[in-house]
């Protein structure tokens, strides 16, 4: 992935030590999002563009079903993944980390969804389909475990005390199953990482990401709004209404450029 | 075991109460049968599980499918080859299952077409016009012995009791300008005028007629107007809210059972309907050419049998199959030796998609939109309606364009070099959501020996019972159509005049994917056929070997069309219907001579 444009790649200081215990989960919510908020000059004066949406405050979280040192792995990663940058907020400010440890306790994170009946072939063709014997919850603890393995293995830390860089290179590893012994399993869990990542980004906010609604703010996507009786007639016309949702709040038409 | 509870018995027996279940609880209690239907999903009504705002939540119903079957309880295997190891569907990603009241027409697109008529005759006519050694030697094709002509009143039926919105193409064998000139001739318009078309759909339209095709509205069972059906019934008009397919419509204008049949339904004497009823096999007499009535597992899990004297089988394509040969009715097919026919014809569709980029100027207001309404289509490459000869394939695909609601989980289109995360990704997403758009074909597959459905031997259910296993893979065939038909979408997109362009088509050797939603378009497996030898069913979708049993929906297909299936599902469960009351009902028994 080095041909990503980010400024940041290589400024970025690791992210501050985990340790388990307090107040820490906020502490270090906080913290990324600070850290990953920190716009350069550079990058501003590229980026074209006039404002700049500060991300929101996290909320204060803890996690239920991840363990501190997998927290850390889930914030570390999803600032990679959804970074914040010159186009909004990213994954972390909105709250997709939340989200991701509320699934883990929902029946979807116990694999309530999914067949999970054995026998198990999981070296089946790719083709057909997911074919390992962990629920959602059990995939994440094992290929984030899997993950900081490998992180030690390079770089002696654990995969959230890495720069940016050096984070996005072993995603990447993830993701192409290229990381040795756990190479289809680690392949497995990013494959699911992503896809919760970015459910949690672009859901309705009630489901702990998308917070404010920047996802969809970003996007120019009006949410659950869901009736454009006045549109029908009018294809082609910017819609000019900012989104909705389900809970009924409401936000803003995108305002920090562009052109659409 | 215990011994099952037993009901009283009654006249008839539906088993699900989707689009065709509903068709033929509402004919028989018409008729004045006592009848009783077993659902096996959860009562659903527009208020309060369809209510807004709560129903506009894509996370919920379009991805986790909570209006959706579970697999956890029951799923289907999959392999490619016969003689390989299938193993379980454990996911959704190529097709859902529907469940509960309205089944998958609770959570459909509304995508509502008429069979071409030579989708009907479809051997006979390819063998007519290029010769018999035009189709391969392993392509099972089957005519259905059904004219168009015979299910014509009954597409024009439902379009009424569906508030279809449409312009009519051919109307009485005249040709109408703005329709579809290639389908059946009509004996009536459609009950509704179309929504003009959002902005992908326009620029598809405008390019199609500049290259001198005949672009059309897709027939949207989506409402556009207050509009009262022939069973007195009204729907709502449609707003172009976005969010059809996987969600039920809380403004009563997508077409569902609950919005056009089942309030007529209610409180009728002569009906009983039981949900979270599952049936686990149909019971036959001792000498197994009479069915005697079901039995189902309830709520509670308990055993119960409800004797019936007609049983009529209205479960999704894939479980319709699964419960004949759990019930052992027919002979199950075996592809080594072409006998048998429980199983047999299985088919799918093949879909491609070609994306068109344009600049952030185009407004493309993705998330106005519907399954359906505001869409447009060309048809001149779909069944017949073009020269197969030299072309090297049978069959064709119908394509569309439009929006069904620009969800940005699932429907985000991105160039295939876009970064997959990253600030790249999120550049691309930021770059391309609001201003793009997509043309899809929808392919026909044809049947093929090798390519069948039949008891899995490893895999069971939560019940205990052997999941149903399916054995397909493309064929040639169907890569030479999608190669065809695409390159004509490809055509199409490039006088869009986008700034760029994708396309995803499936190149020959490309596997079956299970992991990728292309449709819930599954056929055959209980087919409709001209002798108990090459089908399950005859015209009537009466099962050849057990007379008092009917098979409806999409099971019956000999082979699929380029369309989506519900409008020849629903018209041959209408025809099944008009013949059971005209005659069985006098004279129970075989309604064609074997």
């Amino acid at each position: 992935m080095s041909d990503l444009h980010d400024p940041r790649a290589g400024h970025a200081g690791p992210l501050p030590d985990v340790q388990p215990g307090g107040r820490r989960g906020f502490l270090r919510g906080t913290a990324t999002v600070a850290l990953s908020s920190v716009l350069l000059p550079s990058q501003a004066a590229a980026s074209g563009r006039e404002t700049r949406q500060a991300p929101l405050p996290a909320a204060a979280y803890r996690p239920v079903y991840f363990t501190p040192n997998e927290w850390a792995f889930i914030l570390a990663a999803v600032d990679r993944l959804i970074p914040d940058d010159g186009n909004g907020p990213g994954g972390v400010a909105a709250g997709v980390p939340e989200f991701l440890d509320r699934q883990m306790e929902l029946p979807y994170g116990h694999g309530a969804y999914w067949y999970m009946q054995g026998p198990f072939h999981p070296d089946s063709p790719a083709t057909l389909g997911y074919q390992l014997r962990l629920t959602p919850r059990e995939l994440y603890r094992a290929g984030i475990a899997a993950a900081d393995r490998a992180s030690m293995a390079l770089h002696g830390t654990a995969f959230a005390g890495l720069r940016a860089n050096q984070r996005d290179t072993l995603l990447a590893a993830l993701e192409q199953g290229s990381i040795p012994r756990d190479g289809s399993l680690a392949a497995a869990f990013f494959a699911l990482l992503l896809k919760n990542t970015r459910e949690g980004f672009f859901a309705d906010p009630m489901y702990g990401g998308n917070r404010g609604m920047v996802a969809w703010k970003m996007i120019g996507f009006p949410g659950a709004r869901a009736d454009f009786t006045d549109w029908i007639d009018q294809p082609g016309k910017p819609y000019p209404y900012g989104p909705v949702a389900i809970d009924g709040s409401t936000g803003s038409i995108r305002s920090t450029g562009g052109k659409s | 075991m215990s011994t099952p509870a037993r009901h009283k018995p009654v006249d008839a027996v539906i088993i699900g109460f989707g689009w065709t279940g509903s068709i033929m609880a509402k004919e028989l209690t018409d008729a004045g049968l006592s009848v009783v239907v077993l659902e096996r999903g959860p009562a659903r009504d527009t208020s309060p599980d369809f209510a807004y705002p709560r129903i506009a939540d894509e996370l919920k119903h379009a991805i986790r499918g909570d209006l959706w079957h579970r697999l956890s309880r029951e799923t289907f295997t999959v392999r490619h080859r016969v003689g390989d190891t299938a193993v379980p569907y454990r996911q959704y990603g190529s097709f859902v299952l529907g469940t509960g009241t309205g089944g998958a027409g609770a959570h459909w697109n509304g995508q509502q077409w008429r069979a071409s008529p030579n989708d009907l005759r479809i051997r006979s006519l390819y063998e007519e016009r290029y010769g018999r050694k035009f189709i391969p030697a392993d392509m099972t094709i089957q005519d259905y012995g059904i004219g168009f002509d015979e299910l014509e009143p009954h597409f024009d039926h439902f379009e009424k009791v569906a508030g279809v919105a449409g312009t009519a193409g051919n109307l009485h064998g005249t040709i109408q300008p703005g329709g579809n000139p290639f389908e059946g001739a009509r004996s009536s318009d459609y009950p509704n005028r179309p929504l003009p078309p959002i902005l992908s759909s326009q620029l598809f339209a405008n390019a199609a007629r500049e290259l001198g095709y005949r672009p059309f509205p897709v027939p949207a069972a989506n409402s556009t107007t207050a509009y009262t059906n022939p069973y007195g019934v009204r729907m709502g008009p449609c707003n172009l809210c976005g969010f059809c397919e996987g969600f039920g419509c809380f403004l009563y204008s997508k077409a569902s059972p609950q919005t056009t049949i089942l309030p007529v339904l209610k409180g009728r004497a002569n009906l009983e309907v039981r949900h979270d009823a599952h049936v686990t096999r149909i019971l036959l007499d001792a000498d197994r050419e009479r069915a005697t009535g079901v039995r189902y597992v309830d709520a509670a899990g308990r055993e119960t049998d409800q004797p019936a004297s007609m049983v009529v089988v209205a479960a999704f394509q894939l479980n319709s199959v699964r419960l004949l040969l759990l019930s052992g009715i027919g002979t199950p097919y075996d592809p080594r030796t072409g006998k048998g026919t429980v199983g047999k014809n299985f088919a799918y569709q093949m879909v491609s998609t070609t994306s068109a980029f344009f600049g952030e100027e185009v407004a493309m207001n993705p998330f106005v939109g519907a399954g359906a309404a505001g869409q447009q289509a060309i048809d001149e490459f779909n069944a017949d309606h073009f020269d197969h000869a030299g072309k090297g394939f049978v069959g064709g695909a119908m394509i569309f364009a439009g929006a069904t609601g620009g969800r940005p989980i699932a429907q985000m289109p991105l160039p295939p070099d876009a970064p997959r995360w990253g600030s790249g990704w999120k550049s691309a997403v930021r770059r391309h959501y609001a201003h793009s758009s997509s043309v899809a074909t929808m392919g026909s597959v044809m049947a093929y020996r090798d390519r069948y459905l039949d008891l899995d031997p490893t895999y069971r259910d939560a019940y205990g019972q052997p999941l149903l296993r399916i054995t397909f893979d493309w064929h040639p065939n169907e890569y030479r159509m999608t190669a065809f038909t695409s390159a004509r979408a490809a055509a199409i997109v490039r006088a869009m005049r986008p700034q760029r362009i994708a396309q995803h088509v499936l190149q020959p050797g490309d596997a079956y994917d299970v992991r990728y939603y292309q449709s819930s378009h599954t056929t055959g497996g209980a087919i409709i056929g001209t002798h108990p030898a090459n089908s399950v069913l005859n015209r009537y979708s009466q099962c050849w070997d057990v007379p008092n049993v009917f098979v409806l929906g999409a099971s019956s297909f000999p082979q699929n069309i380029g369309y989506n299936p519900t409008g020849l599902a629903v018209a041959l469960a209408y025809f099944a219907a008009a013949k059971i009351r005209s005659a069985y009902l006098k004279a129970p028994g075989p309604l064609v001579s074997a």
